[in-house]
């Protein structure tokens, strides 16, 4: 039966999301947009809840442990940990995205570890904060021009090489690391690598300072004949050209509709905040009317809340196939694309709509202007979903469509 | 071959199919089943007659019938097993019937008879038209099916798939909202082979037109039954209806009119437009319509809804643009990967892929949206800010959509050989209609 309204069963999850949003986000909002690099301690308390819901909610938690695909194969429509993750992403983005991706314990890292990793390694990272370190500096979306190399001496790696833009660098108690075993082979021989902070040879370099999301700490590492355990390698420690590289990206597949699904919470406190200010200026959507008798203002909100909802439920339908085990490459790509763009534009358009109010700092309007832009770009920028989203529609491989 | 052959072919090609499947083991799919083979197994195609007939009633139950609420708890994009059958089966249809003759119709500004027949014995008619009037409507409202339906024929072709739904728009009204009476005297022709051709009248010919401030106005009689004067633009098939529903002010807000084509006052041109052909669009001028007390629908009373009817109509132009834009995406990802210039096919180029991929994204979301409008619908839920979502996506969209299309065959693209400039010029209409069709 063909229904896109939220599933009954998220109410609780999703109205426990909102209060944590509006009661513990939005008020710190500001605070920590000002005094980048401090540590929000106001969510180490969240962090512990996060935790308690995680645990107890069968896998339908809102954070970043909530990507795995467990083995159960079962008939019939699924609603589960996909789609409900996403929920509480868009709840808690409407709070404030900066603190999502800070909250303890639920780093990216911690979704690499939770999809690919076996069951020893889940025991022992378990309750764990884990940060991502991909990007390096010559090299962004092309993550299999990796030259961090990662080199076997008996039961360890030695990694070596530089990582950039890594969230919750400073604050997170492991990175995972992508490093390649052999540079000649590209893709298949890129691996992920759990290192623990304060391993020798790994260097905190610098804490970046940014447009937006500065509540949330972004770093520099350097990698110097840093040594991991062996057991500390995540997923298949063979080289396999066929599948290699798709096992490090499986990862995004279950991810990229969670950035998408920041955007969307992002997108409605704009549309939100912007309806709220416009109505003191008597500008009221009617929904009845066509869009070109109504004022300037009120049409150009409906054509942004037309593409927040074209996000959104592009967001959904990339959470509901993944619960439902259908392959969703080409939909959690279009997800992130469409979710992407229309924030940025959603933002900034809502900037200029509430004028001084919506530029000032007075509001946070602006603040969300500037953390949007980075959900059009990590997770895969939006000419990286088009190029993945166009590949497969026009069955091209990555040598013909470049 | 002739015509009648092709259709009887297509007919029987429907059969065989479905004579194939499991589906058919149900009771509950078979009976649907039923309704949309009636085409495969009929002998012949007759043509509809343009003269109006009488409207019999049929025995009146005492009470209106109304489709119940559908709706699920969970979140879900897979249609039934039944929406799943009839959109295959429309959708072969479409591909079989409407696209290779679309061109024609277009330039001709006709659908041909024997097709709007054919589409006719498909029995999308009859199932919104309750059993006991004859019809094999299910007990739950059928926006979504409905929905679906328009996305599949205007795969095929946009025009055609409003000459052919123009009368079932008409039929889902009086389900919805008609009284009895009303559901007794109309509904049952529906069912038949030679359902009346009809269509909903609510746009007018001015700049910046509103439909909940009509200069089409019902006045009330002293004999208790109404005038109606007014003017209507891009009726569909208005030449040849038998039946209008006319959207007109009254002292208590906008309403529906149920006019039958033969009566005294009506005045019809063809008017001609940038797209739609296929669907003979005209004028039609009521000059103080005499019409008995009964030709309000609904009566007055009960539960119509001016603006449920009015979001209802335009997410059937939402239905029509997802699949219209989902036929310009199918067109040109194999013209892209074929079509080469220096030395490579233009589906290598970024600038070409890029925008291949932005069709899809956006034809999906249009999809979505107009979903999720028409099962709120369908479930008796509010809906009409969602339906006034998905029409504005679907209208600035969809033109994007028929502009790239053309853009990337490029002259080609700009002549008749190719669909694209067609699809260019009917999806422009979703954001001008208002009324012509209804889920």
């Amino acid at each position: 039966m063909i229904n896109l309204e939220n599933p009954k069963k998220f109410r609780g999850l999703v109205s426990q999301a909102q209060q944590v949003a509006r009661e513990i986000f939005r008020p710190n909002s500001r605070k920590y947009d000002l005094a980048e690099h401090e540590y929000p301690k106001e969510l180490d308390i969240l962090g512990a809840l996060l935790d308690g819901m995680n645990a107890s909610g069968a896998g339908e938690g809102a954070g970043a442990a909530g990507v795995r695909r467990d083995a159960v194969q079962d008939q019939g429509n699924r609603n589960s940990s996909n789609m409900s993750t996403a929920l509480g992403t868009m709840e808690l983005c409407w709070g404030d995205v900066g603190f999502l991706l800070t909250m303890p314990r639920q780093g990216l890292g911690n979704s690499a570890i939770a999809s690919v990793a076996n069951d020893e390694q889940l025991k022992r990272f378990a309750g764990r904060w884990a940060a991502m370190a991909i990007t390096e500096p010559h090299c962004g979306s092309d993550s299999a021009a990796i030259r961090t190399t990662a080199t076997k001496d008996g039961d360890h790696y030695v990694l070596n090489g530089d990582k950039i833009f890594v969230t919750s660098g400073e604050r997170a108690d492991l990175v995972v690391v992508w490093a390649t075993l052999d540079k000649n082979i590209g893709r298949a021989a890129v691996k992920s690598f759990v290192v623990e902070k304060g391993t020798p040879g790994l260097e905190l370099v610098r804490l970046e300072h940014k447009l937006g999301i500065r509540a949330s700490d972004t770093v520099q590492f350097a990698l110097r004949d840093c040594r991991v355990h062996q057991d500390n390698l995540l997923g298949d420690p063979e080289i396999n050209v066929e599948k290699g590289f798709a096992g490090v990206m499986q990862t995004f597949d279950n991810t990229r509709p969670l950035v998408a699904a920041m955007a969307v919470g992002l997108a409605r406190a704009c549309l939100e905040e912007t309806r709220k200010i416009l109505e003191t200026a008597g500008i009221v959507i009617d929904y009845n009317r066509p869009a070109s008798v109504q004022t300037a203002a009120a049409a150009q909100f409906m054509a942004m809340e037309a593409d927040y909802e074209a996000a959104r439920l592009l967001t959904l339908q990339a959470a509901w196939m993944a619960d439902n085990r259908k392959p969703n490459s080409l939909q959690a790509s279009m997800a992130k694309a469409k979710a992407g763009r229309s924030c940025v534009d959603i933002a900034l358009k809502c900037v200029e709509l509430c004028g001084s109010q919506g530029y000032g700092e007075g509001e946070l309007l602006e603040k969300w202007a500037r953390d949007s832009k980075i959900l059009d770009i990590f997770e895969g920028t939006q000419q990286i979903q088009l190029l993945i989203i166009a590949r497969r529609l026009l069955g091209k491989t990555s040598a013909e469509l470049k | 071959m002739s015509a009648t052959q092709n259709l009887m072919g297509f007919g029987l090609k429907i059969l065989n199919r479905l004579g194939g499947s499991a589906m058919l083991d149900d009771p509950k799919t078979r009976k649907a089943a039923t309704a949309v083979i009636r085409g495969a197994t009929s002998t012949g195609f007759r043509l509809i007659g343009t003269v109006s007939r009488q409207f019999k009633s049929a025995p009146r139950p005492n009470k209106a019938l109304r489709p119940g609420a559908a709706g699920g708890d969970l979140f879900d994009l897979t249609p039934s097993d039944e929406q799943q059958m009839i959109r295959d089966t429309v959708a072969g249809f479409a591909a079989e019937q409407l696209r290779p003759g679309a061109q024609a119709a277009d330039t001709a500004c006709a659908t041909p008879k024997d097709l709007l027949a054919a589409a006719a014995e498909l029995g999308i008619g009859s199932m919104q038209v309750p059993e006991q009037l004859g019809g094999a409507a299910g007990s739950e409202r059928s926006v979504v099916t409905n929905a679906l339906i328009a996305e599949a024929l205007a795969h095929g072709d946009l025009g055609m798939a409003v000459a052919c739904l123009a009368p079932v728009g008409v039929a889902v009204a009086l389900a919805e909202w008609g009284t009895a009476q009303q559901q007794a005297t109309y509904l049952p022709a529906f069912t038949d082979e030679k359902a009346p051709v009809s269509a909903i009248a609510v746009l007018e010919p001015r700049p910046l037109f509103d439909p909940f401030k009509l200069s089409t106005a019902a006045k009330r009689t002293d004999a208790g039954g109404y005038v109606l004067s007014g003017e209507k633009s891009l009726v569909p098939m208005a030449a040849s209806a038998e039946l209008f529903l006319v959207a007109a002010s009254t002292p208590h807000g906008p309403a529906l009119f149920i006019v039958e084509s033969g009566s005294k006052g009506i005045s019809i041109t063809a008017e001609p437009a940038m797209g739609l052909r296929a669907a003979s669009t005209a004028r039609v001028r009521f000059d103080n319509v005499q019409l008995g007390a009964s030709a309000l629908l609904g009566g007055g009373e009960g539960d119509f809804s001016y603006e449920n009817f009015i979001a209802r109509s335009r997410l059937a132009w939402c239905a029509l643009s997802v699949g219209t834009a989902q036929a310009a995406l199918d067109y040109l990802v194999p013209y892209c990967n074929e079509r080469v210039a220096f030395g490579e096919p233009i589906s290598h180029r970024q600038a070409v892929a890029f925008n291949i991929s932005n069709i899809a994204i956006e034809a999906e979301g249009m999809r979505l949206l107009t979903w999720r409008a028409a099962a709120l619908a369908a479930a008796g839920k509010p809906f009409v800010q969602q339906a006034a979502l998905a029409r504005r996506l679907c209208a600035d969209k969809g033109a994007v959509i028929g502009a790239d299309a053309v853009q990337l065959l490029g002259g080609h693209g700009f002549v008749k050989e190719h669909p694209v400039e067609r699809w260019y010029r009917d999806l422009r209409a979703v954001g001008i209609m208002e009324g012509g069709l209804l889920l």
